[in-house]
């Protein structure tokens, strides 16, 4: 931090008041609210409600469609995750070896960033749609029973591919600048030390690279959290019988759909702790990236 | 043009951290006054006190008889150049000269005379459109020398502006700096810790340690009457050879017979080793003392050589300057002496010249 | 380089065309989609190459007729997600440099309170608050206005950090020699430290303005008239109605219109992007 700094009194706050204003109005006083509505019950009628401590959380973690949904959010992660992390490293590779084309394949590689996810959802939905999608019609031209309506399974992996499909971008990115930084000597190294191709890339290579790698992990598993409500609601709605309904969409659900604020709340709340144990386990790496240099 | 004045200022850090103890110090109008000393005695500190950057515990700041404690850098009539110049990168070289005066709103015209008289002055007309990150070390110096010059201020505050040059620049930018504030005779401060640019460039050199005035003076007089230990090991280089005197006096020295019974326990001698003669020839002088040294290394700078030697019983290494090209062997006992006209005495508790 | 050798390169452009191809294919698939006739549509599979109804179906789209969705037409639509994605860029960007210039340039008492009272914000994402965050805007009357849509959505601190970061790289020699100039904290900010962050500020901006294009939840939440509908939202809707229904064809070309500003922003300004992401998110 600068040690030069400009004497006043005044104008730093009024420099920090916009964003201390929004800041306040719309997260700390919602956030308080969900943690106060977490320990209320409203009457079926929404006319009164009481203090109840912590039911909402015991009535939340009991319920077997909770615990459903969060095995249903981790598969649906950690796939994603997966997935989007080891396509855009086979593509980073890739494009490390080439050496014309690189910003072509670049610029064609990072259009998904900016899909929205819902339109990307609507796109996969679009070509896997059993009723007139291109490729529901080939895989059921291939003898496959092919319906992600009806099977959760397929509904899974249908909303798998689309989000990890939209993440590859941003992945690729972030491997390509990695892979980049990797001082060329070291590989060379490799090679004079008589390491294969592939070798090389598994023991020299990919630990060096492990940090992204890392790193890519906390953000996909939030954005596969988080940024994939679009995807769902507008490939499957949660469906079906709740095959696809992640944590975020469950929140949606019961809070604007079936009206239990209460349940709604502690779920926010839940939620809430998850992202700050994300956040706190990528500082700690964020911290170590520092010793690395 | 002022004169500056200092008067018992002090800075003290959050924390009780007490980098500048008291410091009075007068600067006449046009002088060229050099803070030396070594990093951590305060000598930044004082400037960016005079500067308005740092805040002054106590005590004041005068610039032309104006007490300038409670001012704004801005305000008080002064221009500083920084070590690693602080230009601003975004701007042409000419956007950085006029960028002070714009903000003072000066009349357009008037600011184009003065960027054109400096860059001028300096040489760095062709250099007017160009931008921070696309010139040399020494241009960038330049230009910051320039952003004081359009100033015309009361005075300028140099922080070691040399020292992120290369050996060669940083003599001739050493010269060049002398010969504008000869010319503008602007009053000057300027920070280093080299005490070779120290030399060669005040009226009047300020040797600072641990965050007080060790000596004020003009060069010659800080070096031929150091006024402590610690500016006598300071200014020159090699450093001055010193001879802590025990209840016996010292090993392997033989002082004359009148100086002897002077000099006695509890006082350190000094002696520069351009005053040290090697005695091959001619018997030592009856002034004379007369050290007896196992040679332990010789440097050899080309006009001359520095015979590095050990007293015995593990005293003081000292050095003798000779003419030429030295070729004695590490290990060869020698007979060196010096003429105790050139001594210095020294406290040894207080560290204080006698 | 030893890879440079042998087939590891005519390799490593077959995978990239194959991962170009799946990775793009989605989109092309919508773009031949948006110009074939709704009965193409409904007869799969669908032919590898545009058709012949581009200029009807964009014409229709964009000018009225059934393209209006939900009463809606489509230019107003994208005029909505404009804004918004606009004004969450801009909103953040001017919020972020402020409190990050007073809390890198200025030392005051509650300094780092502050601090931590933004960022703490900072992963907590809209959608884990979204029912009391939808309840204060009904308590504010923000439902239904663009206000509505922006100022929750601007509330992190992933903008402010990053401007941090930046300034505190800044040497403080900088800041020294504008005060010698007679520089005061505000022309400061003005002369030299925006200009100095202009490179941050447009990889911030195209990364939010990317963000705000493309939410989702959010605006379906806060916005109740078909008016206020994002591009997107207005596009989920479509598909909303039973299957048979559904006007594929005008879906493809609403989804292409609602892709493609987007994509423009990312691609034409691909330099920035890529280094603000790939520096910022570190």
């Amino acid at each position: 931090m600068p040690k030069a700094v400009f004497p006043n009194r005044f104008l730093p706050y009024l420099l920090l008041a916009p964003q201390v204003a929004i800041t306040l109005v719309f997260f700390y006083w919602p956030a308080s609210q969900a943690l106060y509505q977490s320990t209320l019950k409203e009457d079926p009628f929404g006319l009164k409600s009481k203090f109840v401590g912590l039911a909402n959380f015991a009535a939340v973690l009991g319920d077997p469609d909770y615990l459903h949904s969060v095995r249903v959010t981790v598969v649906f992660s950690v796939s994603t995750a997966v997935l989007a992390l080891a396509l855009a490293l086979f593509l980073a590779t890739a494009a490390e070896k080439v050496v014309r084309g690189k910003a072509f394949y670049r610029t064609l590689l990072i259009w998904p960033y900016a899909v929205a996810p819902a339109v990307a959802g609507l796109l996969w939905l679009f070509m896997f749609n059993p009723a007139m999608g291109t490729f529901a019609y080939l895989l059921r031209d291939a003898g496959y029973r092919w319906n992600p309506l009806l099977d959760g399974d397929q509904a899974m992996v249908l909303v798998v591919v689309a989000a990890a499909w939209k993440q590859i971008s941003y992945n690729f990115l972030f491997f390509v600048a990695a892979l980049q930084s990797i001082p060329r000597s070291l590989i060379e190294a490799a090679a004079i030390d008589g390491a294969s191709s592939t070798k090389r890339f598994w023991t020299i290579v990919f630990p060096l690279i492990a940090p992204t790698t890392f790193f890519l992990l906390v953000v996909n598993t939030v954005y596969a959290f988080f940024d994939t409500f679009g995807i769902i609601d507008a490939v499957t709605g949660g469906g079906p019988a709740q095959a696809t309904q992640t944590l975020v969409y469950k929140v949606y659900n019961d809070g604007f759909v079936n009206l239990d604020l209460g349940g709604s709340a502690a779920q926010s709340v839940i939620l809430m702790a998850i992202v700050i144990a994300l956040t706190a386990v990528q500082f700690r790496y964020v911290e170590r990236r520092v010793h690395y240099g | 043009m002022a004169k500056i004045e200092l008067n018992e200022v002090r800075k003290v850090y959050p924390g009780n951290v007490e980098a500048v103890k008291g410091v009075s110090l007068s600067i006449e109008d046009g002088a060229f006054v050099v803070l030396v000393g070594p990093s951590g005695c305060g000598k930044s500190t004082l400037l960016r006190m005079v500067a308005g950057l740092e805040s002054i515990t106590s005590g004041t700041v005068a610039i032309g008889e104006r007490v300038v404690n409670a001012l704004e850098p801005a305000e008080r009539d002064i221009a500083m150049v920084f070590q690693n110049y602080a230009l601003y990168p975004h701007m042409s070289v000419r956007r950085n000269l006029e960028y002070g005066l714009r903000n003072r709103k000066m009349a357009a015209d008037e600011i184009a005379r003065r960027v054109d008289e400096a860059a001028k002055m300096l040489e760095i007309a062709a250099l007017l459109d160009r931008r921070p990150g696309q010139l040399s070390g020494g241009q960038r110096q330049r230009v910051a020398m320039g952003r004081a010059l359009v100033r015309e201020p009361a005075a300028f505050l140099f922080d070691e502006p040399l020292s992120n040059l290369d050996a060669k620049l940083r003599v001739q930018m050493r010269a060049e700096i002398r010969r504008l504030q000869r010319r503008l005779k602007t009053t000057s401060l300027y920070v280093t810790h080299d005490q070779l640019e120290a030399m060669t460039l005040a009226d009047k050199l300020v040797v600072l340690n641990g965050g007080r005035i060790e000596q004020a003076g003009s060069p010659m007089e800080v070096y031929e009457r150091p006024a402590s230990l610690f500016v006598a090991t300071f200014i020159g280089s090699p450093a001055m050879n010193l001879l802590p005197l025990g209840a016996g006096g010292l090993a392997g020295l033989t002082l004359p017979a009148g100086a002897a019974s002077a000099a006695g326990a509890g006082e350190t001698l000094g002696i520069r080793p351009e005053h040290m003669r090697l005695v091959e020839d001619g018997a030592p002088q009856p002034q004379d003392m007369v050290f007896d040294l196992t040679v332990s290394g010789v440097e050899v700078v080309g006009a001359e050589s520095f015979i590095y030697g050990t007293l015995p019983e593990g005293g003081p290494e000292v050095a003798v300057r000779v003419p030429g090209y030295s070729h004695v062997e590490p290990g060869t006992r020698l007979v060196a002496a010096a003429d105790t006209a050139n001594l210095h005495r020294f406290d040894q508790k207080t560290g204080h010249r006698l | 380089m030893i890879e440079r050798r042998g087939i590891g390169r005519p390799v490593a452009h077959l995978v990239l065309v194959l991962g170009v191809f799946v990775v793009a294919f989605p989109i092309y698939y919508t773009f031949i989609a948006s110009t074939q006739s709704l009965t193409t549509i409904l007869r799969p599979p669908l032919p590898l190459t545009p058709g012949g109804e581009f200029a009807a179906n964009y014409g229709e789209a964009i000018f009225g007729g059934i393209g209006r969705i939900g009463g809606v037409d489509v230019l107003t639509l994208l005029f909505n997600t404009l804004v918004m994605a606009l004004g969450i860029a801009l909103g953040k960007i001017f919020i972020s440099i402020l409190s990050a210039f007073a809390i890198v340039f200025f030392r005051f008492p509650l300094r780092m309170a502050f601090f931590w009272l933004i960022f703490v914000t900072l992963m907590l994402p809209v959608e884990v608050r979204i029912l009391p965050t939808y309840k204060v805007m009904v308590d504010l009357g923000l439902i239904d206005t663009y206000a509505g849509l922006i100022l929750p959505l601007i509330a992190s601190a992933t903008a402010t950090l990053l401007f941090r970061q930046f300034f505190m790289t800044i040497p403080s020699e900088l800041v020294e020699a504008a005060r010698i100039d007679g520089a005061g904290p505000l022309r400061f900010l003005r002369d030299i430290l925006i200009p100095l962050s202009r490179t941050n500020i447009a990889a911030l901006f195209v990364i939010l303005f990317i963000y705000g294009w493309t939410q989702y939840l959010w605006p379906l939440l806060v916005t109740n008239d078909n008016q206020m509908n994002t591009i997107v939202i207005a596009l989920r809707k479509m598909v909303s109605f039973a299957d048979a229904d559904t006007p594929w064809h005008m879906v493809m070309v609403t989804a292409i219109l609602a892709i493609l500003p987007p994509v423009l922003v990312v691609v034409l300004m691909q330099r920035w992007f890529v280094r603000g992401l790939v520096e910022s998110e570190k």
